[in-house]
């Protein structure tokens, strides 16, 4: 059975999507990645899709899903290297991702993510200085 | 080319590329139309546990295109018009999938009779 791989960089999950995705793989991805948030307690997911040339409905729900569930369990979602083709496509068929990161490539999806991580730890302080 | 199983779906998606390359569309229109595609294919295999998938080469004048015919002999559905209207889904889903097909293609098909089956014909012009 075919299997997207979930690499672990510090604080981050990494996932490269290289083959064609079909329904039943794409369902578990999102569960294999779920668990793997909760057993590594992982800040953040970057999902790299250069590689993936369609994103239909059913995939683009997963996306969402996915990032949804990560933010419940305290992790932030960016989705990277989307196709031009790709994009314009997910629009026109209604589907705008709303709610999803994302980055033109793996390192400004890094530095993206690295921030958001950074700016979760110090509410204490922001709040300090509002309050004045 | 037949389709029952999900995995189906994909040398099906394969095959349709090859022929958008050999029409000559763009890389958009190429994305458009296998996108449409995935979800028809969806479409039959969720509610009619499958059937077939025609591609055939077409011309108008100068213009280049490729049709796709989607036949199931599944439920059908009672009312297309309310089918085909955005976030409404019978099962679980977002409702985008025939609306959002109807916007990705050059025109668009579909006939269905309760108990039957359904056919969804969908065109797409190279340049459309």
């Amino acid at each position: 059975m075919e299997k997207i791989p979930i690499l672990r960089m510090g604080s981050l999950l990494l996932v490269t999507i290289q083959v064609d995705l079909y329904d039943r793989l794409a369902e578990n991805l999102e569960a294999d990645l779920v668990q793997t948030i909760n057993k590594t307690g992982a800040k953040g997911v970057l999902i790299d899709i250069s590689a993936v040339s369609i994103i239909d409905s059913f995939m683009g729900r997963i996306i969402g899903n996915i990032a949804t569930m990560s933010k419940i369990l305290d992790a932030e979602t960016v989705v990277v290297g989307m196709q031009p083709a790709v994009a314009i496509t997910l629009v026109e068929l209604g589907l705008p991702l709303k709610g999803v990161l994302s980055a033109l490539n793996v390192e400004k999806g890094i530095e993206l993510l690295t921030r958001k991580i950074a700016d979760d730890k110090e509410p204490e302080d922001a709040d300090d200085g509002d309050s004045e | 080319m037949t389709i029952t199983r999900e995995v189906d779906v994909i040398p099906f998606r394969n095959r349709l590329k090859e022929y958008a390359v050999k029409v000559g569309m763009s890389l958009v229109n190429q994305t458009k139309i296998i996108t449409a595609a995935s979800e028809l294919a969806r479409n039959m295999l969720k509610y009619a546990g499958g059937g077939n998938a025609v591609i055939e080469v077409i011309s108008k004048g100068r213009e280049n295109g490729i049709k796709l015919i989607f036949i199931d002999k599944g439920p059908g559905i009672p009312d297309v018009k309310l089918a085909m209207k955005d976030g409404f889904s019978t099962g679980k889903s977002l409702g985008l999938g025939l609306p959002g097909t109807k916007r990705l293609v050059s025109e668009f098909d579909i006939q269905s009779e309760v108990g039957k089956g359904t056919t969804v014909t969908v065109i797409k012009w190279k340049n459309g």
